[in-house]
């Protein structure tokens, strides 16, 4: 499968060869598990199997928890509770749905910016960093309706928010929230389709999970060096590579085994502490809560959402441009999918032809910056929509922006990179040297 | 590397919990109970006494509509003996008709007495809140400094909250529009439409417990904890049960991961 040239799957025996003859399916096993891989890949590398773990995880508690939960305003929020104090493990079943959410987000975020950090999507791995974002923007909308499901107040005035944002698309606006809701507010019609659409995502992102693994296991996967593996003989592969299996796979195993303790930990000792108390609240359309905020892993980009009032000289320029239609509401609305755009377009906006951040001494610093810059918007986020909250929120979002737009494809033109090593095997034997005296090491 | 992570991890988390701390809310006093802390459960007799508290005065106005009677004699809650629940049902009256409706038998042309297997009538009448829920959708005490450790350690801290509800009335009072509204420093805003419910000596205890209002106050916190939260005892345990053998699968792992790369990295293990 993989361009790295590498041993096959050879059926030995006659039964073997009679399946594979007719559905090679042995083969592909083979050929996915035993990938080439490159052997510097460091902890960085591990947050992929992290994320297939999560969506399985999901899937399977929802399937369970889907069997007893009652999508209808008047039942939802107690057939939770139904689901909390009846149902044999209802509890931990739930408390681990719930918090596998945002360990599917914890994770995925640290697979974006090690990606964005080693130029994991720069040639030629850009389709697998564009599936990437697909995932992610689905994953979003997956946790978003999701989230919806328990009928609480913030469920409720959650929805209410998000759906309001197409509300401000200019002209049709109005009629694709109508339509999206089912109605003219957040009601029954919205409950039972998020409850769908809930439940069929996660088989979407399934697919493209799939998609995602092909892509790359066609380029090979990127490593810290963002040098290629040597494709010249499947002797030279072999000094940059180790099979997937056993090597990265029980390395993978005892990364989750470490992220599933404080996972445990978490969902048996604060489950709720990631939650929001307003949500144990039965949603009332009479009484909007004083705050509302969003799931924490939604919180940098509702930041951004936030940060265009319309009192930034940008969203005036703009509304006086488009003589009024794009007012400051649709603005935010555009500048949070612009968030992710600009970030799903890294690979044509980056110009440098190195890859890993590693040999990068500028980038280096610009990434550090949008790292906390992201943090940044994350708190502003939660923060009441006031001063000096406001500011700091149109500065990170501008540099957010800034760092897309106009640092990356900068950077490549100034920059004047280290350099690099000729081969993985060359940066591998300088992290492990061969020992001077292996031979006269008495045995233990 | 590892450790970076792990650092980022919780700096996410405590971001997170940074919107908590947001809300313009009243002082909440930083009560102990027994069940915070990962290895807090709940106190037996203080839900019986709490049960007796919230049966004899917040039983009149509020519901615990979400909650089942036999729960009552659940291991991990307040663990009545299973003769004492059934009697406990039997002697129990619905006060607001309407609002259970669920009970009408057509048979009798009114509502059907309470079974075990029934939840806690539900209570709309007086305008009440249902308070089954009430201690997980009201955060406690945030601080210190706001910082949400406290939170962290402790739990959400919703037991705190209604304490501080309690104990909280300063005995000031002012109509508005027609309600009479009651300070408290605790509440949100600081006017409150109920009437201090407790004054102290509003129940009495077979084991002698003391009924001064800050003692019955933690004692239906702690109750309204356990209506919240009924298996917090059984969730714990199994929280310790994961985190110990997942920790003795990832030493196993660490070592074969060790073992595996020993001499992909040239070093001797053997």
């Amino acid at each position: 499968m993989a361009g790295i040239p590498h041993d096959h799957y050879e059926p030995k025996s006659g039964g073997e060869k009679w399946l594979h003859s007719r559905l090679p399916v042995v083969g592909l096993l083979y050929d996915t598990l035993m990938i080439p891989t490159p052997k510097n890949l460091n902890w960085m590398w591990i947050w992929g199997i992290v994320l297939t773990f999560c969506l399985v995880l999901q899937i399977v508690t929802g399937i369970v928890l889907a069997m007893h939960y009652t999508p209808h305003v008047d039942q939802a929020f107690a057939s939770v509770e139904h689901i909390m104090r009846n149902v044999n493990g209802g509890y931990m079943l739930r408390y681990i749905h719930q918090n596998g959410a945002s360990l599917f987000f914890v994770a995925v975020y640290l697979h974006i910016f090690r990606g964005l950090y080693y130029g994991s999507y720069k040639a030629p791995r850009e389709v697998t960093w564009i599936i990437g974002m697909i995932i992610y923007l689905a994953m979003m909308g997956t946790a978003f309706m999701g989230y919806v499901l328990p009928w609480g107040q913030m469920s409720f005035w959650g929805a209410t928010v998000i759906t309001g944002l197409f509300g401000a698309i200019p002209g049709v606006g109005e009629m694709l929230q109508t339509w999206l809701l089912g109605g003219p507010a957040v009601d029954n019609a919205t409950l039972n389709r998020f409850f769908s659409l809930h439940y069929l995502l996660p088989f979407v992102i399934a697919g493209l999970v799939i998609v995602h693994i092909w892509a790359f296991h066609t380029t090979g996967n990127n490593n810290p060096t963002g040098v290629e593996v040597r494709r010249t003989s499947k002797e030279d592969a072999k000094k940059d590579t180790l099979p997937f299996w056993p090597y990265f796979v029980i390395k993978d195993l005892f990364a989750l085994a470490v992220i599933m303790v404080v996972f445990w930990a978490i969902v048996g000792f604060m489950p709720n502490y990631l939650g929001h108390p307003d949500n144990y609240i039965e949603a009332n359309a009479l009484a909007t809560p004083a705050h509302i905020v969003p799931e924490w892993y939604f919180l940098p980009f509702y930041a951004i959402l936030r940060a265009f009032t319309d009192d930034v000289w940008a969203v005036q320029l703009v509304g006086f441009l488009t003589g009024g239609i794009v007012d400051a509401k649709f603005f935010g609305v555009a500048a949070m999918f612009g968030a992710i755009a600009v970030m799903a377009a890294a690979p044509w906006l980056d110009t440098s032809s190195v890859r890993s951040g590693r040999y990068r001494p500028m980038f280096k610093w610009w990434f550090a910056i949008l790292c906390v810059d992201f943090m940044v918007l994350m708190w502003v986020g939660a923060r009441p929509a006031e001063e000096p909250y406001a500011t700091i929120s149109l500065i990170a979002s501008a540099y957010w922006f800034a760092y897309f737009l106009i640092i990356l494809p900068l950077l490549g033109v100034i920059e004047k990179p280290l350099a690099r090593p000729a081969t993985i095997e060359e940066d591998f034997d300088a992290h492990y040297p061969a020992k001077k005296d292996a031979a006269s090491q008495p045995a233990e | 590397m590892f450790k970076k992570l792990s650092l980022s991890a919780l700096a996410i988390a405590g971001l997170a919990s940074a919107a908590f701390a947001a809300g313009e809310e009243g002082k909440i006093t930083d009560k102990d109970f027994s069940f915070e802390g990962p290895f807090g459960t709940y106190d037996e007799n203080q839900l019986q006494r709490g049960l007796k508290v919230y049966t004899e005065v917040c039983s009149s106005c509020h519901g615990l509509k979400f909650v089942p009677l036999r729960t009552l004699a659940d291991d991990g809650g307040p663990h009545l003996p299973e003769d004492q629940m059934k009697a406990y049902v039997a002697e129990m009256f619905v006060a607001d008709e309407a609002a259970n409706q669920h009970l009408y038998d057509p048979e009798l042309e009114e509502l059907r007495p309470l079974q075990p297997t029934d939840n806690f009538p539900a209570v709309n009448s007086a305008g009440a809140p249902d308070l089954s829920l009430m201690a997980k959708a009201r955060a406690g005490f945030h601080g210190p400094y706001g910082l949400g450790i406290n939170q962290f350690t402790k739990g959400i801290g919703g037991a705190e909250f209604i304490y501080s509800l309690l104990t909280g009335y300063t005995g000031e009072e002012k109509e508005e529009a027609g309600v009479t509204l009651y300070e408290n420093t605790a509440f949100p805003g600081g006017w409150i439409s109920m009437a201090p419910p407790l004054y102290g000596d509003d129940v009495e205890f077979d084991d002698g417990h003391a009924t001064d209002l800050s003692h019955i106050s933690e004692d239906v916190s702690a109750f309204l904890m356990w209506t919240a939260e009924p298996k917090l005892v059984a969730r714990k345990e199994t929280g310790f049960v994961a985190v110990f053998f997942l920790t003795v699968l990832s030493v196993l792992l660490y070592l074969t991961n060790k073992r595996i790369w020993a001499k992909a990295k040239r070093k001797d293990v053997e």
